[in-house]
């Protein structure tokens, strides 16, 4: 493993060297599922796929920094779950989509902001911090809802949802604006420096005089903005809110974060790591649905995928 | 005699239990008050047998938490636990085979967490929540949506019976907080443990297998889920897919709320008791005042969170 916190190798290079792992994951999926199933490798399956990892890459470029910064959001699942039936909730009162919108990602905000805070302020361990976060945020979706789907949430939300524009579904563009906003959030911004460094090297970061706390907050500001997002996306899915709709999807998330060569240690990130490794998990998920694999099951895969990319990063850090 | 009170009372563990359990009493004295249907015979031993069941989940826990490590996979593993030694039993019809296979269940998962905890050396809390989910896809994808009941009533025994009067989990579980003491104070073992959470280089310094340790702690985690599942088993009466999906929070709850703390070398087997216990009056005075179930998961995250706030309130006042 590297040893300096902030990286200041040629990035090409270094992006060169990350790539075998989640690249070689997803070639062999890529190779064994077009095997598999002759529907896999069609235009209309892959649109579908792209369709279909857009909340989780929403999610996920969030958690990269998150991750980086030695911390983990477990709640962002349960709180995309209770942002999406808020969406759902109001849409359904109101009928007004950008009041739901706002709504929406207000409550991602507000709970983000108390995750950072609790984490930042009190020192308190992130996963504790979030594990809570995700009772509490499982149990207010519940409660919104009584347990209830919300279904009446008019057409406009669920139409853009299934809008083409230029042959491509309108959820891809947000999802590539979203992963440029973040990749230039990271690599171009001084914010994305701090969050390097805050994993890195918190204390000298602090020493140079920087409020390092507001900027840890933000990146759980950020998680939770995000999840905001893509409830607004899944509740479009769905056309509908539905108090368990994305009940696990933290693991997902961190799955395609650490195959995508994110590690634990010293704000080692990648952006476009997890971009591939969004990719990688959702082509698992399509291809073992194709093949006719229970989705309880693919669970299980993807922990696997997770075991192999961490099996192979301690391959390299050994050559 | 006023001597000993005295040098009892100056032992910090001591008043850490001793507060503990008037927060109990308060709790039992408040509900009293609300409502007549909290202080009958029945509903306490009803109180005493959940905290019990809870109990025999976060027993192995607890030692996990004190290695400074964490095992988010107990609830998913009581799960798939008690759905293997189901499968087992009525395929087999052998009560017997049942139980080996629960705890083997139990244990093998364990086996697997230490290995990625030590082997893998990856973050506990990474691990095991990895494990659940795995856990989770199994256990669904075993049952396949169907149900398994009508046990043996020599099974169900376990779970559902009584012995002079008490129930039967209180007997089991009172032979797990003797064990688990014993174990955690007077075993090497349980020193060791101990140690390594304090401070797991100059525990290896001094000369304690670390890894082999905390390998150890997460087979015990997984052994006491997987015995946790039979006595759930026989007390609910049948097994389905998703039959441990909402014991985790309140499995770790209860060890946090009984004062082992979450960076390690800290914590008792009573203690955790005295957590099971307070988390189970909530949650049970919330249900005969009829409050919403869907809180109940708010509140524990609450609780969760509150109760490591206090854990680093208290150690700061300590080190200062």
């Amino acid at each position: 493993m590297r040893d300096s916190a902030i990286n200041l190798e040629n990035p090409l290079l270094n992006s060169l060297k990350r790539l075998p792992g989640v690249a070689l994951m997803l070639l062999v999926c890529i190779v064994v599922f077009s095997i598999l199933s002759s529907d896999f490798l069609s235009i209309p399956n892959i649109t579908n796929i792209g369709v279909q990892s857009t909340i989780l890459l929403m999610i996920s470029l969030p958690m990269t920094m998150v991750i980086m910064t030695e911390g983990i959001d477990m709640s962002i699942g349960a709180l995309l779950t209770f942002c999406g039936v808020i969406a759902a909730y109001f849409l359904a009162q109101t009928q007004n989509l950008p009041l739901s919108i706002f709504m929406a990602i207000m409550v991602g905000l507000v709970v983000g902001l108390l995750n950072g805070a609790i984490i930042v302020y009190m020192k308190m361990p992130p996963f504790v911090v979030t594990l809570g976060m995700l009772g509490i945020c499982q149990s207010l979706a519940l409660i919104v809802t009584d347990g209830q789907t919300i279904s009446n949430v008019g057409d406009t939300i669920g139409l853009a949802y299934n809008a083409k524009l230029l042959g491509i579904p309108l959820p891809i563009y947000f999802a590539l604006v979203s992963y440029a906003i973040f990749h230039a959030l990271l690599y171009h911004t001084r914010f994305g420096t701090y969050v390097f460094a805050i994993g890195g090297n918190r204390d000298s970061l602090k020493l140079a005089g920087i409020r390092v706390n507001i900027y840890h907050i933000g990146v759980y500001a950020l998680s939770g903005i995000m999840a905001g997002v893509a409830s607004i996306l899944l509740t479009a899915r769905m056309n509908s809110g539905h108090p368990t709709a994305a009940i696990g999807m933290e693991f997902d998330a961190i799955a395609a974060v650490i195959v995508g060569g994110t590690s634990f240690e010293k704000g080692n990130g990648w952006m476009f790591g997890t971009f591939l490794g969004v990719i990688t998990v959702g082509i698992l998920r399509n291809g073992l649905n194709l093949v006719g694999v229970q989705s309880s099951i693919q669970v299980a895969s993807i922990g696997l995928l997770v075991l192999v990319a961490l099996l192979l990063d301690g391959f390299k850090a050994k050559v | 005699m006023t001597n000993l009170i005295k040098e009892l009372g100056n032992t910090t563990q001591f008043k850490n239990i001793f507060f503990r359990m008037l927060v109990v009493i308060i709790i039992c004295i408040v509900l009293s008050f609300l409502t007549e249907a909290f202080f009958t015979t029945n509903n306490l031993l009803n109180v005493l047998r959940q905290a019990s069941l809870l109990f025999l989940m976060a027993s192995g826990l607890t030692l996990v938490l004190l290695t400074a490590g964490i095992d988010l996979s107990v609830g998913a593993n009581v799960g798939m636990s008690a759905c293997v030694a189901a499968v087992a039993m009525t395929s087999t019809g052998s009560t017997l085979l049942g139980f080996l296979s629960g705890i083997g269940c139990g244990i093998l998962i364990g086996v697997g967490n230490g290995l990625l905890v030590t082997f893998l050396r990856l973050p506990s809390f990474i691990a095991t929540y990895g494990m659940l989910w795995i856990l989770h896809g199994l256990t669904y994808y075993m049952m396949a949506g169907t149900t398994i009941n009508g046990f043996d009533k020599s099974f169900r025994f376990i779970g559902s019976g009584y012995l002079y009067g008490i129930p039967v989990p209180i007997y089991i579980m009172s032979l797990f907080l003797i064990g688990g003491s014993i174990f955690t104070k007077y075993s090497i073992y349980g020193q060791q443990i101990y140690a390594v959470g304090a401070n797991p280089l100059s525990a290896r310094l001094s000369g304690v297998p670390v890894n082999r340790r905390l390998m150890l702690v997460y087979i015990l985690s997984g052994m006491t889920a997987g015995l946790a599942s039979l006595v759930f088993l026989a007390r609910l009466n049948s097994a389905e897919g998703d039959i441990g999906e909402n014991l985790t929070l309140p499995a770790i709850a209860a060890v946090l709320i009984g004062g082992t703390s979450l960076f390690g070398g800290v914590g008792t087997m009573f203690g955790t008791l005295i957590g099971a216990l307070i988390l189970t009056l909530v949650l049970n005075g919330m249900n005969i005042l009829t409050i919403d179930g869907n809180y109940q998961a708010l509140v524990t995250g609450i609780i969760i969170i509150l109760s490591v706030f206090l854990d680093l309130i208290f150690r700061r006042k300590v080190s200062s």
